[in-house]
Parts: C-alpha cells; structure tokens; sequence
C-alpha cells in the first residue's frame, strides 16, 4: 500500500514540476524584481498609498454593493418558488463570464457618469450580484425552515426573525461571497481601465501604466507584491473568519424547503429577482442597440467598416481578424490550461495530504491577479532568463495561467467525489487498472475535463489583463482592439468597437451556455 | 532554374569584381545596383510611428514605385506609448523603423538600445540648429512647438483678457479654462511639462520658486489632467469643436492653420484660436532603424527617404511640423498664421534623462493626488 503511494507520488511529481514552474515562474520573477532596496522609494511614496487606499475604497463600496442587491434575490431564488427560476438565475449569472471590457465599454456607453467611482461600483455589482446570489442561495436554499418558524411561534416579527435567527445561520455564506466579490474587485482591471478616471488608479491599472506607460518595471512589480500580499492576507482572514462563523447546523433539501410566495414580502422579493433580472440585462442589450446606431440612423455601418481595414489608423487591423486571432489565441490556451489542469488536478488528488499546498499554488494566479501574470511573463522575458517575446504561444500560455484555476474549480470537486468503490468493482469484474479507472471516472472526467475546456475558452476569449502587457502591437487580440479603439477620437472608432465587443459577446455566451449544457450535476463546484 | 543560378553567380560575380579595381568598373557597378534593388524589391518595410502620424498616399506610393520598397505604418499610441513598447522590445523589434521619437524621449530610447546606428548621406542638408541632434543614431524628421492654445472667440465673447504668459496662468481669473495632458502617457503633455520646468527651476526666472509650487498653484486653479491630446483638443477644448468647456489647451503653434485646413465648407478668412508664445517649448521628431530588423537596409532607404525633398514639403500639410530639411518651401497657412517663437523653452537632453522619470513622479504626486 505504502509503495503504491509512492510510486503514485513520484510518477505525479514530474509533469507537477512543469506545472509548477510554468504557474511560479511569473511570480518569481515579479519578487525577484519588486523585492529589494528599489521597493522602498515606491512603498513611502503617497501616490502609492493613496493607490491602495482608492482600490479597497471602490472594492469595498463594490462589495457591499453586490451583497445588498444579492441579498433579496437570494431569498426569493432559493427560499420561494419563483416561476422561471433557472431563466432568472442563469440571466443574473451571465454577466460574470462576460469579458471584461465588453462589460466596460456597454456602461461607458449606457450611464450618464462614466469615467467617476460609481461607474466602476455598478459595473463591479453587475459582475459580481449573480455570483453572490448563489453563493448566498446554496446556503439559505438549505437552511432548515423549522428554525424560523420556531422563531415566529415565539412572537418575533419577521425583521427580527431574520437578525436574530436567518442572518447569523447564513453568515458563513455571506462572508464566502464577500471575500470572492471583493477579490475580484480588488483585482479588476479592464473595467476600470475603461470606465475610471485616470486620474484616479486602482494598484491594477498603476501597475499597467507603469509598466506600459512609464516604463517603471521595477514599480509595477514593487505593486504587484503590495496586492499580492494584500490578497493573501484577506484570504487568510477569510479562512480564520469563516471557521469561527461555522455553525454546525442540520441542512435540509433545498427543494423542500422552497414554497411558494404568499406574504407581501415574499411577493416584493419574487418582483425584485425580475426587476434585477433586467437591470443586469439593460446593459448587454444597450451595446447591441448601441452598435446599430449610425451617424444617419440605424444600420449594421459599424459592422460592414469591422471587416475591413482603414489604413493608416488603429483600423488598419481589421476588428474581424483580431476576433479570428481571439479565437485561435483562446484554442491554444485551452489546450494548455486544460493539459495543465489535468496534470494539476491528478496531483492534488494522487497526493492527497499535500495537495492543499498544491491546490495553493494553482490558484495563485486568482490570487495574483491577471495583470501579475502578464507582468511576470513580460519580466521574463524583459528582465529574465527566458526570451518568449514574439513567440505566438507567449499571449496563450499567459491566458491559459489566468485560465487554470477555473479548470482546476470544475474539475477537482467532481472527480474528488467519485465513488473509489466504482474502480474496484470494475477491477474485479477483470479489468486493468486503467480500464477500471476509465470505465469508473472516465465518462464524468471526460464531461468535466469539456466544461473546464469551455470555460477556458471563455475566459481565455474575454482575457484582457495578461494579454495587455504580452500582446504584439501587429497581432492585437479582439479585447485589446476595443480599448485600442475607445482611446482614439472619431465615431467611426467608438461604432466599431461596440460591434466588436457585440461580436465578442455572443461567442462568450455561445461557448458558457455550451458548457452549463454539458455540465454534470453532481460534485457541485462553481 | 538553371538559367537563374546561372544569373545568381554572374550577379555574386559582378559584386567581387565591383570591389576589386578593374576597368570595368562602370558595367560591373551598374550589375551591383541592380542586384541590390532587386533584393529591396517586394521588401516590406514596418514604420512603428505614433497616431498623429500622416503623410500623403501619393507620396508613399512614388516611393513604393521608385524603389519596390513597400511602407507600412503601425500607429502604436501616443508617442510616449510607442516608445515605451520600442524599449520593451528590444531585440525582438515590432518593426523595422521607429518614426516619432521626440527630444523629450529621445535618450530612454536610445539608451535602452532601440536604434542601430544610422547616418543618412542626406544628413548634411538639415536646418544647421538640428544638424548636431541624434547624430550617428536617430536622424531629425520635422519639429514644432508645443504651445498653450487660446481659443480666442471664447476669450472676446466672454470679455476676458486672455493670458500672456505662464505667471499669468495662476490668475483666480483663468479658473478651471486650462487643459493638460498627463506627461505620463503624453508627449505634448511631457513637454508642457518640460516647458514649465525649464522656466521654472531654480534659478530660473519666475514668480514662484520652483515649478512645484508653480504645478500646485496650476492645480489649485483647477487644471482638467486628460490622457491624450486628441482628449484635450477635440473633446475638452472649447475651440475643438467637440462641446468642451476649456478655452486654454496644450497643443501645437500649428494647430490653429490646422483649423483652417480642416474646417468643413467654406474655410474662415482667419483661425479663432492663437498660441501663447510665452509658453512654447521646442520639440524635434526623430527617425531611426530599429535594432534587430531582418531587413536594415531598406529601413535605411525608408530613412533616407524620410528627409528627401518630397517628404519634407508634404510634412508641414500632413502632420503640421516643420521640416527638418534645409530651403524646403512652407505651406501660405503656415507663413501667415504660424509664429515661432524666438527663445523658445528647452532643456538640454542629458538634463532630460537624468531627470525625467523622477519629474513625471513628483509631478504624479503633485497634481493627482
């Protein structure tokens, strides 16, 4: 038994190495540059601290924000039953996969104030609501209803019920979707570079400008550090948080549970889910009518002048080919993340004790954020020993490091609950120890193995963050061409960008609802 | 086939005879030409340049037809952008050419190793005060001079005198009129930037005493900071035509010809903005091969041709710069409207390089904080 864990071990480690070095390698060149006496300038300056202090300032209010407008929806989508359900969540989900700068182009377009901090909290909030209702949801879904009616027999009133008895039951959840929400909203970065104020940064865009516009390598990675280790710290403050939180309760079925709404309340909160269904879907729709809206009229002008180049100006690529481009860059990082992904996930479960260190280190680039990973790939190549600067596979791989914690997310839960029993049934009904572990777990990995794909695919599609400080000025991707665009006068620049950012749409939500179709319903997971 | 190996040898022929003297040295030179162009010909030379590039089709395309060389622009942002991409880069180049570098860039690119030294054969037709910039490395294209821009119709029909000078900018008077650009991600902005410290040093002869103190007041007097010029010109300048509400913008001596050239029907008898000649500081435009480029020698020719007569005199219509090229003839618009200034503001390059990095951050922490 000993030797077969070992031998697992070592046949593990090899491919976990190269996983390793590919995942660590950005990192450690953003350390190697950021930490050091040149750090110290950049840490006292108060351009710096007044640079973190705006991002946890909009994270925050984006935080709050998305947890309060989640809050009822939660409610009637997991407590009632709401007629269409599925519709309304899946429609409050989308927003979250949408690609970054589509999400900022559509609000620059739609709100009457871009360009201020209350731009970038409503576009935060209609990234994040969706995820927050269901972090909330699967909890309050499953909360045993006779708690609260033990609370009404004793004469609470339902406000009271709800602080006394619902609210401390479901803090877990709420400070779960909390600390996910303000994760990516500390971290976020196309939306605010399309929809802030330059002259107030957030640690990602100053990292960027930096980086790309003043050529201060050493403080953009001196920053990268800064939010790395500003990250850490809230995810470990998290964890300590959530323990303590942890009530130790009996779940019910969250089908059960669910009834049908009768009181005013219950009616409000069934009303609201429809009301914010269509807020989140205001937006999407204002681009498509956005992108029709010609100079004379209506017409599909923006989308004829996206298929063919103007010289001589950021039009000279056409936006058509920079989504093909898109397209072969997201394949290529779908094949990488995926093959890392694999690799990562049959190594957090081969070695099963050591796997929540390697569990770590695969999320890291969640963690790190898009925009250290682009960095710490340029630096390597800048500063580095490796030279990958036009090499085609240099914008995929980078996509493909932003890419893999989501694969690892969709597929470790799912083949972590497969039943061993399976395996050693097959096994002995004769077959190999391939064979058993093929007709075992092989159709719902292979399933899974598809889903991450999909949303490899997605992400990698949308990408913006890595791709910025990697793309080659000839070959830009379809996300980097809209931002080329909006920082250009001219109508003609604004209309094409809005069809492309149409186009990059539809495919995104294409590609995700591929996926939720092919999604297997148990093992849970995102 | 074998006819062209044939051809390849008597042209590798001619070239060693070309370098040994002999008397048939006219004949074998001709050869030498001709086996030279044609490795030029279908050659596609990369030009990275920034978005204010421009030049008449016509005069690319008798370029094309003279040489076989192909000329393709690649816009890479402001030219603080495309220089910054140049120097991220290096080695790797994105193309063959860099047009656009300024004074105020000129040493971070250069001593980052972007260019592969060049001199043009044309160099010694230059005006004689850019005659001794980037020698050896980058050859001067045009200049120009980046001035405050006062939108005089705004001034008259609100009955304000406009400014004259930088002190004046500090008025309660001129309250929230003025426009800048970020030096960060700006070339006109860095050289505003440069401008007001080049008066404003110590030592220097100003009312403050030092272009700190001159960029907060500048601050508290509500300056509006934008990324880029088009930003401040067309949507934040009341002149631009884009419904701004700024009459004071940092821009070009040559944009209000521009106004005229660019208006829609009939052009007005005179432009409606003028430029505050106090404020201008002098700013040269560089070309240079890019280091690392498959193909120099035609990047070469593509220099080359960068300062020939029919270049230079579609420069001024173009981008509204100044030719580098010596007796080269300026456009009706610029002889009335433009005035250069005499002294205009500079600062010596090395000045520039040592400190430029640390200007822009003061300058972060002052005005946007």
């Amino acid at each position: 038994m000993t030797s077969t864990t070992t031998r697992h071990t070592l046949w593990a480690a090899l491919p976990l190495a190269l996983v390793a070095v590919l995942v660590l390698l950005p990192v450690a060149m953003v350390v190697a540059v950021g930490w050091g006496p040149d750090a110290l300038p950049v840490l006292t300056a108060p351009s710096t601290w007044r640079v973190i202090g705006y991002t946890t300032f909009q994270a925050a209010l984006s935080t709050i924000g998305s947890l309060a407008l989640a809050m009822p929806a939660a409610y009637a989508l997991y407590r009632l039953r709401v007629p269409g359900r599925r519709m309304w969540l899946a429609i409050l989900t989308i927003p979250f996969i949408l690609p970054t700068v589509v999400v900022g182009l559509a609000f620059r377009e739609l709100l009457p104030f871009p360009g201020t901090t209350a731009a970038i909290v409503v576009a935060h909030i209609f990234f994040n609501v969706g995820l927050s209702i269901r972090v909330i949801g699967s909890l309050w879904g499953h909360l045993d209803p006779r708690l609260e009616q033990v609370g009404a027999s004793l004469g609470l009133n339902p406000f009271t019920t709800f602080r006394r008895i619902t609210l401390p039951l479901l803090a877990p959840a709420i400070s779960a979707a909390a600390i996910l929400v303000l994760l990516f909203t500390f971290t976020s970065f196309g939306v605010v570079l399309v929809l802030g104020d330059p002259a107030l940064p957030t640690i990602e865009v100053d990292i960027y400008t930096r980086a790309m516009q003043r050529l201060d390598l050493t403080g953009a990675a001196v920053l990268a550090l800064v939010q790395f280790v500003i990250v850490a710290a809230a995810i470990v403050v998290s964890s300590i948080m959530s323990d303590r939180l942890a009530v130790r309760q009996r779940l019910g079925d969250d089908e059960m549970t669910r009834r049908l709404p009768q009181s005013p309340i219950e009616r409000v909160a069934t009303g609201y889910v429809v009301v914010l269904a269509v807020a989140v879907a205001v937006p999407m729709l204002s681009l498509v009518v956005r992108s029709l809206r010609v100079s004379d009229g209506w017409g599909f002008a923006w989308y004829a002048e996206a298929v063919s180049p103007t010289e001589g100006t950021t039009r000279s690529v056409s936006a058509l080919s920079t989504l093909t481009r898109s397209l072969e860059y997201a394949g290529l990082a779908t094949v990488i993340a995926v093959f890392l992904g694999v690799i990562a996930t049959a190594g957090i479960l081969a070695a099963r004790r050591r796997g929540r260190w390697l569990d770590g280190a695969v999320m890291l680039p969640l963690g790190v954020s898009a925009v250290t990973v682009g960095l710490g790939l340029l630096l390597l190549s800048v500063r580095g020993p490796i030279d990958l600067r036009g090499w085609t596979v240099l914008v995929p791989l980078g996509q493909a490091l932003v890419a893999l914690p989501i694969v690892v997310r969709v597929l470790l839960p799912v083949l972590r609950s497969t039943d061993p029993r399976m395996r050693q049934v097959a096994a002995t009904l004769g077959a190999g120890p391939l064979r058993a572990w093929w007709a075992a777990e092989g159709p719902i990995a292979a399933r899974a193995t598809a889903v991450g794909a999909a949303f490899a695919a997605a992400v990698s599609l949308g990408e913006f963050g890595a791709t910025a400080f990697l793309v080659r000025l000839e070959t830009p991707t379809a996300p980097v061409q809209i931002v080329r665009l909006l920082g250009r006068p001219g109508e003609a620049n604004i209309g094409v960008a809005t069809a492309l950012a149409v186009l990059l749409l539809l495919l995104t939500v294409i590609i995700v609802s591929v996926a939720e179709r092919i999604r297997p319903r148990r093992g849970g997971g995102w | 086939m074998r006819i062209f190996t044939l051809g390849v040898a008597a042209a590798a022929l001619a070239l060693t005879a070309c370098s040994s003297p002999n008397t048939t040295g006219a004949q074998s030179s001709a050869a030498a030409d001709s086996s030279s162009s044609a490795a030029l010909q279908n050659a596609t030379v990369r030009v990275l340049t920034h978005d204010s590039f421009a030049l008449s089709q016509s005069v690319i395309d008798d370029f094309t037809a003279e040489t076989g060389i192909a000329v393709e622009f690649i816009p890479a942002g402001d030219a603080g952008e495309m220089v910054n991409r140049a120097v991220l880069s290096v080695g790797a180049p994105e193309a063959d050419v860099l047009y656009g570098v300024d004074t105020t860039l000129l040493t971070r690119a250069v001593e980052a190793g972007v260019f592969a030294p060049y001199t043009s054969p044309d160099a010694g037709a230059l005006r004689p005060e850019l005659a001794n910039l980037g020698v050896g490395v980058v050859t001067p294209i045009d200049d120009g001079d980046v001035c405050i821009n006062v939108d005089d119709v705004w001034f008259a029909d609100n009955g304000i005198v406009p400014p004259a000078t930088l002190d004046e900018l500090l008025d309660p008077a001129y309250r929230g009129l003025l426009v800048v650009e970020n030096p960060a991600t700006s070339s006109p902005g860095l050289a505003f930037l440069l401008g007001t410290i080049a008066r404003y040093r110590e030592g220097g002869d100003g009312v403050t005493e030092s272009w700190i103190d001159y960029w907060a007041g500048l601050r508290d007097n509500d300056v509006l900071i934008v990324n880029g010029w088009s930003e401040a010109y067309y949507t934040e300048f009341t002149g631009g035509g884009g419904g701004g509400d700024r009459p004071l913008v940092v821009s070009y001596s040559t944009s209000p010809p521009a106004e005229i050239i660019y208006a829609e029907g009939t052009p007005p008898d005179r432009p409606s903005t003028s430029t505050m000649l106090d404020s201008c500081y002098r700013q040269v435009e560089f070309a240079g091969v890019l280091a690392g480029s498959d193909q120099p020698e035609a990047a070469q020719r593509v220099i080359d041709w960068l300062i020939s007569p029919q270049v230079q005199a579609d420069v001024p219509l173009s981008m509204f710069v100044f030719p580098a090229r010596a007796d080269t003839p300026l456009p009706d618009v610029f002889a009335e409207f433009v005035t250069r200034p005499q002294v205009p503001l500079e600062l010596p390059a090395d000045v520039i390089a040592a400190q430029r990095d640390r200007w822009i951050e003061e300058w972060t922490q002052i005005v946007l904080r």
